[in-house]
């Protein structure tokens, strides 16, 4: 065996969701196992290490670890706890025996067979926290080519021939976005990393920046080079705590060796980064309102034009691009436009990363080529629907974006198809419904957010969101009248042309979609007061259906207020003047047998 | 008469110094605003004028923008924050019911802290941890994967923290 086979490595899952489910006790189950076992005798200790890796994506199997043990492929164990640490150490790393039991099996596999980890590659690989980790993954290669061999000009040429699009939702061409700012007149032009991820059911961003902070960086070295910015700043959200962390250690250990500041890699070029956190407001995800909060201002958007590419941050030229557009740029560079085009369809370049949720078998983060369909990322990597319950809609671009019914599926996944269907890529958060989720209940969850959100500048946003919320509200709880459907779209129609913003102007989308694809629910709740999912709870009956309901006496138990009775052998009963409508039985009835 | 309430003294000068250090530069509002709040877990009607008078910014100016952001705090909020994150993952899964068991157990609604100042619930749009939906995070910790009664469990546990 060669040193190089030597090295025995655990890798252990720290991203939030990681780090929530113990993966810091597991490290040190592992950590105190070495010792007492005094592995170092029989298994190298010297080259044993324990590393805090990023987000591994399938986030639902946390705490995951993967075992890296001289000439045999890695093994990856889930939902590891710190009682499991001593035997996969003595059978696996002592024995050289797979535990099976806790082994992943096919279903993990299977997560990964369609993705293309291609921006995520080193996530989950790379120390987040250690510079030089990122650097033997060949990290920072791509700037010092840059600097070393192109111009700026030639670093917009090759983006522009990437076909790359923004991935903050809106897809607008990367390299044409930085020609309008390089053109700009003006010394001082300003570079924003829009790290302010507010979609609910996204979670890319952080994913990008809790796993590799440093090729953010990288991506913003290449795009200040080619634009001419001096100054930068990271706009990250206040409830990403984590990566605030690794973002500020990143920034400090960049510029000491000598990555940021004057004098780059021994050139002219001059480039300082600095983080901004947010302080909690959705509307800051949009660029104008993003830049009034760096100025310290309420976060309102500004009328466009004057574009920020010509009057932005204290009204210099200013190019704002989102993560991971920037994680994409030293691919771009290392790899060259032409493989990068290889990847996705004519209109929609690379790969688009998403956050799977909702009533998904594998929920988490995934990677996949443009132009796979909506049904191949939910059932062949995301496994399916849980619970052996059917698909019923997906929201695709988070409140923005738009609900996508099943006969839509097939439907690829690119800017231009999605816009087609109603929906948008958005940010890229993707969150599954099932048969049990009331699509007008979803409509009013999404309104209910946008209208919170709304900063209130302009009137159609202002008190559009807030009509059609009211309306919303109205047919959810039994109080909805005729003429409540028409009078939604025609409201949406004129909030989507009238407000100043992307906020205003896509609110309606879900409740567009939600109308187009599923109307029935809607005239369901009008006409016959009922809610056909079971999820409004103030039309749902709250009875036990005798022909359905196989006396399991699971509603029975869990039941949180003592409502049911039942005993072994007979139909559960309910007693209405005790019951919350908590809908707790409803959701855990096997046979959905509770109307 | 209760008209006449003894405050309680606090000390301000903190904030003196966090403003010299931001002082001139560009864009100072908000971080200045977010390290006073970080020190005194709150932002009251004293600690804004004085932030104003150091930073010659009026009091009103400060005070449109502190609220329009939701993570600026006007009154004292409890020793345990719990976030229940109403994302669109977690509402699918049903965190709108975890928000009922907080005020079941604690008499709060979204916003709101116990007269104790023990626990404050804030309902937030989204945690970004989607994958382990529903997810409430107390402090700093996340606790994911929950149902409501695993979700009182944990509530009930550091109602009894003692300290």
């Amino acid at each position: 065996m060669s040193a190089n086979n030597d090295i025995i490595e655990v890798h252990i899952c720290m991203g939030t969701a990681g780090v929530a489910s113990g993966g810091y006790e597991v490290m040190d189950a592992f950590a105190a196992e070495f010792e007492k076992e005094g592995i170092s005798a029989v298994l190298k200790e010297r080259n044993c290490k324990v590393k805090a890796t990023g987000c591994r994506g399938l986030c639902a199997r946390d705490v995951l670890v993967d075992i890296h043990l001289p000439g045999m492929g890695p093994i990856t164990y889930e939902h590891v706890t710190p009682e499991m640490v001593p035997s996969i150490v003595q059978e696996h790393i002592g024995a050289g025996q797979v535990v099976d039991k806790w082994a992943a099996k096919k279903d993990y596999y299977d997560f990964y067979k369609l993705q293309k980890r291609y921006v995520l590659k080193d996530c989950g690989k790379v120390d987040p926290e250690d510079i030089d980790d990122y650097i033997s993954l060949g990290g920072y290669d791509a700037i010092k080519k840059v600097l070393k061999e192109m111009t700026p000009e030639q670093v917009i040429d090759e983006v522009k021939k990437s076909g790359l699009r923004g991935r903050g939702g809106g897809g607008f061409p990367t390299g044409m976005k930085w020609g309008f700012c390089r053109a700009s007149k003006g010394d001082l032009k300003y570079l924003i990393c829009n790290a302010d991820e507010g979609d609910p059911g996204a979670f890319m961003d952080r994913s990008i920046i809790e796993g590799n902070p440093h090729v953010v960086i990288e991506g913003m070295l290449i795009a200040a080079y080619a634009i001419g910015c001096k100054e930068g700043y990271i706009y990250c959200r206040a409830e990403y705590p984590l990566a605030i962390k690794r973002v500020k250690k990143a920034l400090r250990v960049a510029e000491e060796r000598g990555f940021l500041g004057k004098n780059i890699l021994g050139t002219d070029f001059e480039f300082h980064l600095h983080l901004k956190e947010g302080a909690g407001a959705f509307v800051c995800g949009e660029e104008t309102a993003l830049i009034a909060s760096i100025e310290g201002e309420r976060g309102m958007p500004r009328s466009r034009p004057p574009f920020p590419a010509v009057k932005g941050l204290w009204a210099k030229p200013t190019n704002v691009n989102n993560v991971e557009t920037f994680a994409n740029l030293p691919l771009i560079i290392l790899d060259g436009a032409d493989y990068y085009a290889s990847m996705g369809t004519e209109k929609s370049k690379g790969t688009k990363i998403f956050a799977l949720s909702g009533k998904v078998k594998s929920t988490g983060l995934v990677e996949v080529p443009m132009g796979i369909t909506i049904r191949q990322l939910i059932f062949d990597v995301g496994g399916g629907i849980a619970k052996k319950r059917k698909f019923k809609a997906v929201q695709l671009g988070g409140p923005s974006g738009g609900c996508i019914p099943e006969h839509l599926l097939d439907t690829p996944i690119d800017y231009d198809s999605l816009i087609a269907a109603g929906a948008m890529m958005g940010s890229g958060g993707v969150v599954v419904m099932d048969e049990t989720n009331c699509m007008v209940n979803v409509a009013h969850f999404f309104l209910t957010f946008t209208q919170r959100e709304s900063c209130g500048k302009c009137i159609p946003c202002r008190i559009g969101t807030k009509t059609m919320l009211d309306i919303l509200k109205r047919i959810t709880t039994g109080e909805g009248r005729e003429g409540d459907i028409e009078t939604l779209q025609d409201l949406a129609n004129d909030i989507k042309i009238a407000s100043l913003c992307g906020l205003g102007q896509t609110a309606p989308n879900p409740v567009l979609t939600t109308i187009k694809y599923f109307r029935h629910e809607y005239e369901a709740h009008i006409k016959d007061k009922k809610c056909p999912a079971r999820e409004c709870s103030e039309l749902i009956e709250f009875v036990v259906a005798d022909d359905r309901c196989k006396k399991c006496g699971i509603c029975f138990k869990v039941c949180p207020v003592g409502a049911i009775t039942w005993e072994k052998g007979k139909v559960a009963y309910i007693d209405k003047s005790k019951c919350v409508k908590c809908r707790e039985c409803i959701v855990n009835c096997p046979f959905n047998a509770i109307d | 008469m209760e008209d006449v309430v003894e405050k309680e003294a606090i000390d301000l000068t903190m904030i003196d110094e966090v403003c010299a250090e931001y002082k001139g530069r560009k864009g100072a509002t908000i971080p200045v605003l977010q390290k006073v709040q970080e020190h005194y877990g709150y932002l009251s009607s004293d600690m804004i004028d004085r932030i104003g008078e150091n930073l010659n910014i009026s009091s009103h100016t400060l005070y449109g923008v502190l609220t329009f952001y939701a993570q600026f705090y006007t009154t004292p909020r409890g020793k345990y924050v719990i976030r229940v994150c109403r994302g669109t993952a977690c509402h699918v899964k049903g965190s709108g019911r975890i928000s009922e068991v907080v005020k079941e157990e604690f008499g709060i609604s979204n916003g709101e802290t116990t007269s104790d100042i023990k626990f404050t619930l804030e309902e937030v749009s989204c945690i970004g941890a989607c994958g382990m939906a529903p997810v409430i995070m107390i402090n700093d910790k996340t606790y994911g994967n929950l149902t409501p009664e695993q979700a009182r469990s944990i509530f009930k546990e550091y109602a009894q923290k003692q300290d």
